[in-house]
């Protein structure tokens, strides 16, 4: 399956579908890889779930994995290749502490915490006066938790900005505005787009579409069972340095990984460098339902207070929701697409696109030129879910 | 600490006590309709019946032309609220609007203990209708200089006069476009300031293209009249064609400089003089406050004056059942029109509760008349296309966040963004503490200047969106749900 | 006119019944009581009727009140502060 096949005359060796983080990153690596690139995006680039989020970089909420790989892989990117771009994108190496709130999931917690140091991931168990230490506002009824050092934070709107410039300085194009509507076939092959803005040839077409991914499979003739997984934030007033790391509950973990369909709420507690304390995390699948959902945010605030009791008083100012691309099995889809050969996907991270975003996009850098892929990508394959078999 | 309210039910819920709402209020009630009336002010009146507590003040009616309009509605007002037909909650305003039937208002508080409601404070409300009075705040343009302290909206600074006759300092400069400026002016200087220039955007001749509109308010023409004779008694220069590009002062406001402009609003070369002030005033037109409508889904437009307003049919409708909405949520058009689309709100949700039938053509016949005026109005008086031109690297577009014009610049130029939303998401424009009443208008519209590219519906209606319409507290928020919390004490 | 008595940053200052906060700082010479988080500029009263946000101080304890909707009360005591959490030594 390996290397990208060129179309004779065409101006492009790859069309990225999807100007989000994923796209962005894409770009980015292909264009340092010597591959000529556009991005098209239907609407505004980051308009999808990378305008929604919180811009986590977390390695503290994977169980081990391939995602947890993935997530490890993104982070040499990180701190490595990508450190002299970090003020760009406002890196924050701020840490995350995970709590428990009663023994039984603080035991859970230390279990998860002794695998992951089994990888080589720094973890630090907390107990309560630890806890007290790194963060003084937090609940003291709480039984102890572990703090990640590892854990970042960037800006993603800054993230995907920057990606796509640093990607056009590198020779790539961005079409904003412009709306895939089919795709250009040879035989079997995939060998370009349709879109409003007319036909672009290239021997390589990449969606990563983030949650409408699955569309653009659908009009190479392809299933993908990305759906959207709803999520709410809350911002705070601005207010001075309170909560200094990302705080979040370790019931989190297994709402990450449950398939349920209901409403499912752990709190994520984070401050930012404008002041706004951000809360987390809800997930639901209600399609594309744009409603505010009073209960989504009644348990968010009651989340949050059960973390961080000084909150009562402060105000909320807005909110904001989501749409995480979520896949059955919870790993994102990479890599090219045997029943459609020139499609490759690099979409579905579900709550973890902003992190994951610069290891997808420098695998997919790797098989586009026939290189050997840093990890595996069997576990990402776009056919690998049953129906598929 | 009183324990909170449980939700309290009305018939109807008014938004909002200015002439639109106390208005729709009075009307509901003298028809037999228990009203809740919603209010983020301690006194009735909204902005433009704005005046100082009549038990404090001898002359309370001073500037206002409708004086014995609005003294007749306060007074029933507080009959109806003697008689429980209206429970009036004054310091409050509505911070999140449930849809469902009843609809369900949470409410937040704007002024802590003015809303005691036997002890306890009204935490909801539950209503099966709504009229809807939300009002609207001054529109803003940055300004070179606009954040220094001395430095008001005309409303605001109207407020300070008419509520209690405060000056705000000894020389005013009040600038921007359209009739507001002239009793903000009058006012200054019947406070004992000076106002050392009225400096307004357009020219008066364009009224001359609206003459036929504008003559369907002769009471409009009296008024004008009386505001030309007061300028002339005060000696307040008026100048047509006239901006302020750039306001003085390094830690408050010392001066402001003017500029003659031509039709557009570009500055004429060596026209720039500095004229000393301590306090400069803009008004630029107002627009609506659209929070309660959009959440709730009702359809809108833009208005002649470039606002977005709620689309209501000639009973005062709006596009989602139950919804009336009525006053400058539906169209800037002054204190009358407000008035009396809040009396057709009300005698409109009467007819269809009671069945009884509904005569509305006078009010609307009147309604009309008021509407072809502020038409009128709104056409003669442009914001000038070219004001971005008047902007410099440094003027902070975004107030709360502290956003200058190069952050824009550079999000359109260097980082690819070629929409508001995606500029604001970059630059942090618009996500401070007013979310974005301030400045995201302008904004979208310097965006769409440096762009080339229109100004769609769609965007203004994103920026006019806010689900939390005032902030809440956590606490609150945990409780939207009517579920108990561990952490309730009382 | 009964005169009403508030302390502003130690400050005692006098106000007419029926003054907003923000309109007894002003007539008290008292233009702005707010320093902006960045650049720390001085603000007070702008657009005078609750929509701004730039007239925020704490009002007898609580903060981030908009001053020029609260009304002066005989003894009120105000700080600078808009932020719930300032001056938090919890």
């Amino acid at each position: 399956m390996g290397r990208a096949v060129p179309v004779t005359g065409a101006t492009f060796d790859v069309v990225i579908v999807g100007a989000g983080a994923v796209g962005a990153a894409c770009a980015y690596f292909a264009t340092a890889a010597g591959l000529r690139v556009v991005v098209l995006d239907r609407a505004a680039i980051a308009s999808g779930t990378s305008s929604a989020c919180e811009g986590n970089l977390l390695i503290s909420d994977k169980e081990p994995g391939p995602e947890l790989e993935l997530a490890l892989y993104s982070r040499q990117l990180w701190v490595g290749e990508l450190a002299e771009h970090a003020a760009l994108w406002e890196y924050e190496p701020k840490g995350g502490l995970v709590v428990a709130s009663s023994e039984p999931v603080l035991a859970r917690l230390r279990d998860l915490a002794a695998r992951h140091r089994a990888l080589g991931i720094t973890v630090d168990d907390a107990d309560p006066a630890a806890l007290c230490d790194r963060e003084p506002h937090l609940n003291p009824a709480l039984v102890g938790g572990a703090f990640y050092p590892q854990d970042a934070q960037v800006q993603p709107m800054l993230l995907v900005a920057h990606l796509l410039r640093l990607a056009r300085v590198q020779g790539a194009e961005v079409r904003a505005g412009t709306a895939v509507t089919g795709v250009l076939r040879n035989g079997d092959r995939v060998v370009g787009v349709r879109t409003s803005d007319g036909d672009f040839s290239a021997g390589t077409v990449v969606n990563a579409a983030g949650t409408w991914a699955a569309d653009i499979a659908r009009l190479a003739g392809v299933d993908l069972p990305v759906l959207p997984r709803r999520g709410f934030v809350l911002v705070t007033e601005p207010l001075p340095v309170t909560v200094r790391h990302k705080v979040y509950a370790a019931e989190y973990v297994a709402d990450v990984a449950s398939s349920a369909g209901d409403l499912q709420s752990s709190p994520v507690v984070e401050g930012t460098p404008a002041g706004t304390i951000l809360i987390g995390a809800t997930r639901e699948r209600v399609g594309f339902d744009r409603g505010f959902s009073v209960a989504a945010a009644a348990r968010l605030a009651r989340g949050a207070l059960a973390l961080f009791p000084f909150l009562a008083g402060v105000r909320v100012m807005r909110s904001y929701l989501g749409f995480r691309p979520y896949c059955p099995d919870h790993l994102p889809i990479i890599g090219p697409d045997p029943r459609a050969p020139g499609l490759w996907h690099a979409c579905g991270h579900e709550g973890a696109g902003i992190g994951l975003s610069v290891g997808t996009g420098s695998l997919l850098a790797q098989t586009l030129s026939g290189a050997a892929t840093a990890l595996d990508l069997i576990p990402f394959a776009p056919d690998r879910f049953a129906e598929n078999r | 600490m009183t324990e909170p309210a449980a939700d309290v039910s009305a018939d109807v819920a008014v938004v909002g006590a200015g002439p639109a709402g106390l208005a729709a209020a009075v009307h509901a009630a003298d028809a037999g309709l228990s009203v809740t009336l919603i209010d983020a002010g301690i006194r009735p009146g909204g902005q433009y019946w704005r005046h100082p507590d009549p038990a404090l003040d001898v002359d309370s009616r001073a500037g206002h032309h409708d004086w014995q309009t609005f003294a007749s509605l306060r007074d029933a007002l507080h009959r109806h609220v003697e008689n429980r037909q209206i429970r009036y909650l004054a310091g409050t305003q509505v911070a999140l609007v449930q849809p469902g039937s009843p609809f369900r208002l949470h409410l937040a508080v704007t002024v802590p203990g003015a809303a005691p409601e036997h002890g306890a404070l009204v935490t909801a409300v539950k209503a099966a209708d709504l009229i809807l009075c939300p009002g609207g705040y001054d529109r803003q343009l940055p300004i070179p200089g606009w954040d220094l302290p001395g430095v008001f909206a005309a409303g605001g600074l109207q407020a300070l006069l008419k509520g209690t006759r405060t000056l705000p300092g000894r020389r005013a400069v009040i600038a921007g476009t359209g009739p507001f400026l002239l009793p903000v002016a009058a006012g200054f200087a019947e406070t004992g300031g000076q106002v050392a220039a009225v400096c307004e955007a357009n020219s008066p001749l364009r009224w001359l293209r609206q003459a036929h509109l504008a003559a369907q308010a002769p009471a409009k023409a009296r008024e004008a009249l009386e505001y030309a004779i007061g300028f002339g008694r005060h000696r307040i220069p008026y100048r047509p064609r006239t901006v302020v590009i750039r306001i003085l002062g390094d830690r408050e406001v010392r001066g402001a400089v003017v500029a003659r402009v031509d039709a557009d609003g570009r500055t004429q070369e060596g026209t720039e003089r500095e004229v000393e002030a301590d306090v400069v005033a803009f008004g630029w037109g107002f627009t609506p406050s659209l929070e309660l409508p959009l959440a709730l889904g009702t359809q809108t437009r833009v208005d002649v004056d470039g606002s977005l307003v709620v689309v209501v049919d000639d009973l005062q409708r709006s596009t989602v059942s139950r919804v009336w909405v009525a006053g400058e949520a539906t169209g800037i058009g002054g204190a009358l029109l407000a008035r009396l689309e809040g009396e057709l709100a009300a005698r409109s949700l009467v007819a269809e509760r009671t069945g009884q039938p509904l005569r509305p053509r006078a009010l609307q016949y009147r309604m009309r008349r008021s509407r072809a005026f502020a038409r009128a109005m709104h056409a003669a008086h442009p914001i000038p296309p070219r004001w971005p031109d008047w902007l410099t690297a440094d003027t902070l577009v975004c107030r709360c966040e502290e956003v200058p014009v190069a952050a824009v610049r550079h999000a359109v130029d260097v980082l690819g963004a070629t929409d508001p939303r995606t500029v604001r998401s970059l630059t942090r424009v618009g996500m401070g503490w007013c979310q974005g009443r301030v400045c995201a208008d302008a904004c979208a519209r310097l965006v769409c200047d440096l762009t080339r590219r229109p100004l769609t519906d769609g965007a203004l209606e994103a920026t006019s969106r806010r689900t939390f319409a005032a902030p809440l507290e956590l606490s609150r928020v945990a409780r939207l749900d009517d579920s108990p919390t561990p952490e309730d004490r009382s | 006119m009964t005169t009403i008595t508030i302390t502003f940053a130690g400050r005692t200052l006098q106000a007419r019944d029926g003054q907003t906060v923000a309109a007894a700082l002003i007539e008290n010479g008292v233009r702005s009581w707010r320093r902006t988080r960045h650049g720390g500029r001085p603000r007070g009263l702008f657009c005078g009727i609750g929509v701004c946000f730039d007239c925020l101080l704490t009002i007898d304890g609580q903060a981030a009140q908009r001053a020029c909707l609260v009304p002066v009360r005989d003894g009120m005591t105000l700080a600078e502060g808009a932020t719930a959490g300032e001056g938090r030594d919890d």
